[in-house]
Order: structure tokens, then sequence, then C-alpha cells
């Protein structure tokens, strides 16, 4: 056992020289690729925070990462790995539209959009709730049902949206428009034409609430114990079973910021993989921000900023697709992740002599 | 009688060929997994093979060097799997879905900065692709009357792969239940500690598990972009890593269920592609096929959940091992 790492040091230090290794194996790939890699961050740089709108667009991604990051994390501080936050979000963005094509006819967009919102909170909880019951009275281990459950709720939308929700008339499988009387979610006064919108402010309550709810309350702390030490809870009389089928919840009600973001933010209508595979960025997300919620903002804002620039990117490079961003955030998973432990041991070595 | 073969047949055949990925990543998932190291990442290891095999079966025009890049760069992947897995004791869920991504990003960023026609490799030559084998002695077998076209029909001229895969299930079957090696890789799985303490590395055993499911997940890979297929397109594999995984969950994590539940899902896939825009009598809605698509997943999650039957994991599955001191 090497000795424990100094607080700053595991919170700031080695996730920023894991994001280094990211970027430089991100640069071979880039060479590789026959493209330079000082031109591509170039571009990434100016293409995420070199105007108002880049910065929009920067932001109004990152709020997809925040709550996939924040729903990732939660579950995580309970020792639960939740893969299903693509699925949940997905369920999520089926609450709104129920909510919204039932009722936008009868009522008020300010009494329709806060229900919409709990609706779609509704259904990612319930698509989250599920596997969680399973883990914790069935034993199905949560990875695999959640991935499952991906699968399921992708089955399911097809499965609506050609045949049940989709406008008749319209080959497109979507919904109508919805007509909530407003544009879309206010945009605040952000300058520039971009999508940020309200549920930006959204993603930074839901954090704040994440932080008091996990590291404030009792509840949080037996979560934690939960997570730490199943054993540890068992003994103290925690109800493990009732906090991983809560936290599960928590989880995909989170997930469901997502919806949000896109359906009621942009869209106006549901859509076809309108997630775009934030879910998955969420474990980046949060892997990269140690499962706190100031981790994983700032984490979301570097995911927001790569999402947006690497769409600039491919604009700027046409020969380098923006899923050299979906390199990036692999290599950022594996090294802070799965090869945690690999500059862990000589940092502290290093530390140690110093 | 006839009309019923001109049915059955070709919807047998497709089930054959549907299942030969699955059967090859569900059999790398065993080893994987009864070696006790989580594999996930089926999904990205299938991938990177399909996008290896079809660039190199294009540049080259053959496709067995093409088979020989899969398994290069599936492997690859493997080993980075064991090192973070069984050296680093990271865990091994997160080293598998930062497998999936990465290869996702690989193959798409690859191909289209290499071949120039947005993410897909040129169309292969038929030397770059695995051709349909004639079954010996074809003529007389379908000679006999009703069975003789039903086996020529079902089991007759396939791809070099898919038989591959069937003579695979026994050998699998053969390897981990009775040799040496593979009742220590059983034991990985199980009880390391039993392991360790009678003088074996448990490090060594889990990497031969993980490295065997990277060579069969490259052959997977391949099949699916140059014996399926005839070029690679981006995310080609469509999540067929992880029924396959599903598929090993159902058979209990053993390589003759493994041979029925990819079998069974081949058959669906097979069956739900010939309903498409079908009407259900009686109701004049189409069939929902993607009921029969999601079906997999659902059973997967009912036999883990256990309503019917139960599912066993190898029971060190997903914990690094610590040598005790």
């Amino acid at each position: 056992m090497t000795r424990p790492l100094p607080r700053w040091a595991e919170l700031a230090l080695l996730p920023l020289l894991n994001l280094v290794l990211a970027m430089a194996v991100s640069a071979l790939v880039v060479l590789a690729a026959g493209q330079s890699p000082t031109a591509a961050l170039h571009a990434l740089a100016i293409g995420s925070f070199g105007s108002w709108d880049a910065i929009g667009f920067t932001l109004f991604y990152a709020t997809n990462m925040a709550f996939a990051g924040l729903a990732v994390a939660i579950a995580f501080k309970a020792g639960l790995f939740n893969i299903g936050v693509e699925g949940q979000a997905a369920m999520a963005g089926l609450g709104i539209a129920l909510v919204c094509l039932g009722l936008d006819a009868s009522l008020p967009a300010l009494l329709l959009l806060p229900l919409a919102i709990l609706g779609s909170a509704a259904f990612g909880a319930a698509w989250g709730y599920v596997p969680g019951w399973l883990q914790a009275r069935r034993g199905s281990h949560v990875v695999i049902t959640t991935i499952m459950f991906n699968f399921i709720a992708a089955s399911l939308m097809v499965y609506l949206l050609v045949n049940v929700l989709i406008q008749p008339g319209q080959m497109a499988p979507e919904t109508r428009r919805f007509a909530t009387g407003l544009a879309a979610l206010s945009s605040f006064g952000f300058p520039g034409r971009s999508p940020a919108n309200v549920t930006l402010i959204l993603a930074l309550l839901a954090a704040f609430v994440v932080w008091v709810l996990v590291w404030r309350t009792p509840w949080g702390y037996g979560l934690r114990v939960v997570g730490s030490n199943p054993e540890a809870a068992r003994y103290a009389g925690i109800d493990e079973g009732r906090r991983i089928i809560v936290v599960m919840a928590i989880s995909g009600a989170l997930a469901a910021g997502i919806a949000v973001n896109e359906i009621l933010g942009v869209h106006q209508k549901l859509i076809l993989n309108f997630t775009g595979g934030a879910g998955f960025t969420g474990i980046a997300v949060a892997l990269m921000g140690r499962n706190h919620p100031v981790g994983v903002l700032l984490a979301a804002l570097l995911f927001g900023a790569l999402a947006q620039g690497g769409s600039e990117l491919a604009f700027e490079m046409p020969d380098l697709p923006r899923d050299m961003v979906v390199v990036v955030q692999g290599l950022i998973i594996l090294f802070t992740g799965a090869l945690g432990a690999l500059l862990r041991a000589p940092l502290a070595r290093v530390m140690a002599r110093g | 009688m006839e009309a019923a073969l001109d049915l059955i047949v070709p919807i047998l055949a497709a089930t054959l060929r549907v299942a030969t990925p699955l059967i090859l990543a569900a059999l790398a998932g065993l080893f994987a997994e009864r070696s006790g190291v989580v594999d996930v990442g089926l999904e990205g290891k299938m991938l990177a093979g399909a996008f290896a095999a079809a660039a190199t079966a294009a540049v080259t025009g053959d496709v067995w060097l093409g088979l020989g890049a899969a398994i290069l760069a599936s492997s690859a992947l493997a080993l980075l799997h064991a090192f973070a897995c069984v050296t680093l004791r990271g865990s091994q869920v997160v080293s598998g879905m930062a497998i999936n991504v990465l290869a996702a990003g690989l193959t798409a960023t690859l191909a289209l900065a290499w071949f120039r026609q947005g993410g897909q490799t040129p169309a292969l030559p038929p030397d770059g692709r695995f051709q349909p084998i004639a079954l010996p002695g074809a003529q007389w077998i379908a000679e006999v009357p009703l069975l003789g076209r039903l086996v020529v029909g079902v089991l007759g001229g396939h791809t070099a792969p898919v038989y591959l895969a069937l003579l695979l299930v026994p050998l699998a079957a053969f390897v981990l239940w009775r040799t040496r090696f593979g009742l220590r890789l059983r034991a990985c799985g199980e009880a390391p500690g039993a392991v360790d303490a009678a003088g074996v590395s448990v490090a060594k055993l889990r990497y031969a598990g993980v490295m065997i499911a990277g060579l069969l997940c490259g052959t997977a890979g391949a099949t699916i972009s140059t014996a399926q297929g005839a070029a690679f397109s981006t995310d080609m594999t469509a999540g067929r890593g992880f029924i396959a995984l599903a598929a090993l969950i159902l058979a209990n994590w053993k390589p003759w269920p493994v041979l029925w539940t990819c079998l069974l899902f081949g058959l669906l896939d097979a069956v739900a592609i010939r309903l498409q825009g079908v009407p259900v009598p009686g109701l004049g809605v189409p069939f929902p096929v993607q009921a029969v698509q999601a079906l997999p997943y659902i059973l997967t999650v009912i036999l883990l959940a256990g309503f019917v039957g139960r599912a066993v994991a190898p029971r060190a599955v997903g914990i690094p091992y610590v040598k005790e001191r």
C-alpha cells in the first residue's frame, strides 16, 4: 500500500494529470489521422469559447453533461454504477411529450412547463427505480439491468414514435410541435443566438441540491456509508435496499434534465435519439469530477466545450469528424477511471520524496 | 410441405448467419467472465475488429489478412482491459465502457481520415470477403426427400466464420470443462484464493481469459464486416456486443447453452426482419417488430430477477484479486 495522496493532489492534480495524458494520446490519434494536433486544439478552443454564440452552445451542451454527470455521480455514491442514464433520459423525453401533447391545448404555458418538467422527472425516475428495485430486492446486478433498460427504452421509443405518437401524414418519426405558447424555455437574456436556456440554472440548482442531500443530511450520510462500506451500513441498521432503490430513482430523475434541456429547451417536439450519447458521457463527467457536484460542474463545462468544439472542428477540418471528441471522452474514462491507479503510485512516491 | 420448406429454410439459414457473431462474442465473454473479469467491452472490441478487418482487406484485398488485423486490433484492446483490471485492479465495468467509447470514436475517426468516404471503408472485392463454402456432397444429400433439402439449405453455403463458430462451441466446452487450464480458469472466477493457494498465478490466468476474449471478439468483428457485410460503416456492430452479453447471462455462463441462446436471438432477428410492416391478423396494425427486437433484453432482465430460473454468475466475477499477506 502506498501512502494516500494529499487532498489537493487527489482532487485536482491527479485528474489534471490524467486529462493531460488523455489529451496527449488524443494528439497521437490526430497525428495518425494525418492532421495537425495543434491546429485541432486551436479549432477546438475557438469553436467552444471563441464567440458568445460558441459559449452559449458550450453551456447548452454542458447542461446535458451536468445532469448526466450528477445522475451517475449520486448513484456512484451508493456504490452503484448507473449505465442507464441514456435510457432514463429517453423515457423522460417521453414524459414531456405525453404531458405536452395531452394538455397543451388546455393549459397556459406557466402551468404546462412545470408540469412537463415534473412529468419528465417522474418518467426518468421510474426507469431508474425498476433497476434499483431489481438490485435491492432480487439481487440482479444494476450494471447489466441498466444496460438492458437502455435497449428496451430505445426499442420502445422507436415503436411509439413510428407507430403511435408520429404526426399523421409525416414521414419522420417525431411528434407534432408542442403548442406551449412559448418558443422554448427562456434564454434568460443570454447574448448571441444559442440554445442555452433556463435548464442551465436548473442544473446549477440540481448540483446544489445533490450536495446538500448527499453531504448535509442523515439520509446522504447513510447513502455514503452504503457505498463505501455496506457491511458497516447493515451493522448500523441502515436500510441498504431502500437507499439503493431511492438513489436509483433520484439518479433517473436527474437524467431527465437532459430531456428538459433538449426537448423543452430546443426541439419543442419528441424526436428519436435526442440524447445523443450524453448519458454515456455522464460516466466520464462523474469520473473526472470525482463524484462531487462541484467537480461534476467543472467537468461538465469541459465536456460541453468538447461537444461544441467537436462540431466546429469537423467544420474547420473536414477530415477530422466530431467522433474525434468521442475518442477524447473514451480516453478520459480510461485514464481517470480504469487506469486511475497508473499515476497515483508514482505521484505518491514523488510527493513523499519532495 | 414444399411451401413450408420455402418459408422455413431461408429463416433458419439466416438464423445461423445472424447468430455467428453473437456466438463468437458470447464465447469471448464466457472466457473472460469465467476467469473472473467482467467484460462489458465486447461491443467495442468487435467494432475495432470489424474496422480493422474491412480496412486491411480493402487495402490488401486479402480477407485472411483482414481477419488477422481484426484479431490484432481487438487483442490490443483486450490487453488494455487486462492491464486495467488485473494489473492495476481498476474498475472492470469502467474499463469495459471506456473501451466501447474509445472504439466507437477511433473507428469512426480513422475510417473518415484514411478512406474519406464519410466514415465507410471502400466496398470489398470478392477476395477481400469470406465467400460461401459449398457443403461437401451437397448434391447427394439434397437427393434425400425433404430432410436433404433442409440440411443443404440451412447448413450449406455459409462462410467460413459460421462453421468456425459452430466448431468453437464444443472446443470451448472441452477446454473449459475437460482440461487443467479450463479448471484453473473457472476456479479463478469462483475462488481465486484457492488458485493462488495452489501456487498458480491468478493474474496470468485472468490475462489468458481476457486475451482469448480479445481473439474471439476480433473474429466476431471480422465476420460482421467481411462475411455478413462488404465494408465497414460507422457503429456497424449496433449493440450486438450487448446482445451477446445477454445471451451469455441467459446461458448461465455455459458453452452449450450459449449456442442455444445465440441461435434463439438469431432466430428472433431473422423473424423480425421478415415481419417488418406485416399487419397483425385481425388488428390491422403493423406488427410491433421492436417488441421482438427488445425480447433478448427483456428475457435477460426477467432471468436476472430470478422470476424464471436463476442466473448464477461466477462468484468472484468483477472483484479484483488482491493477494493476501
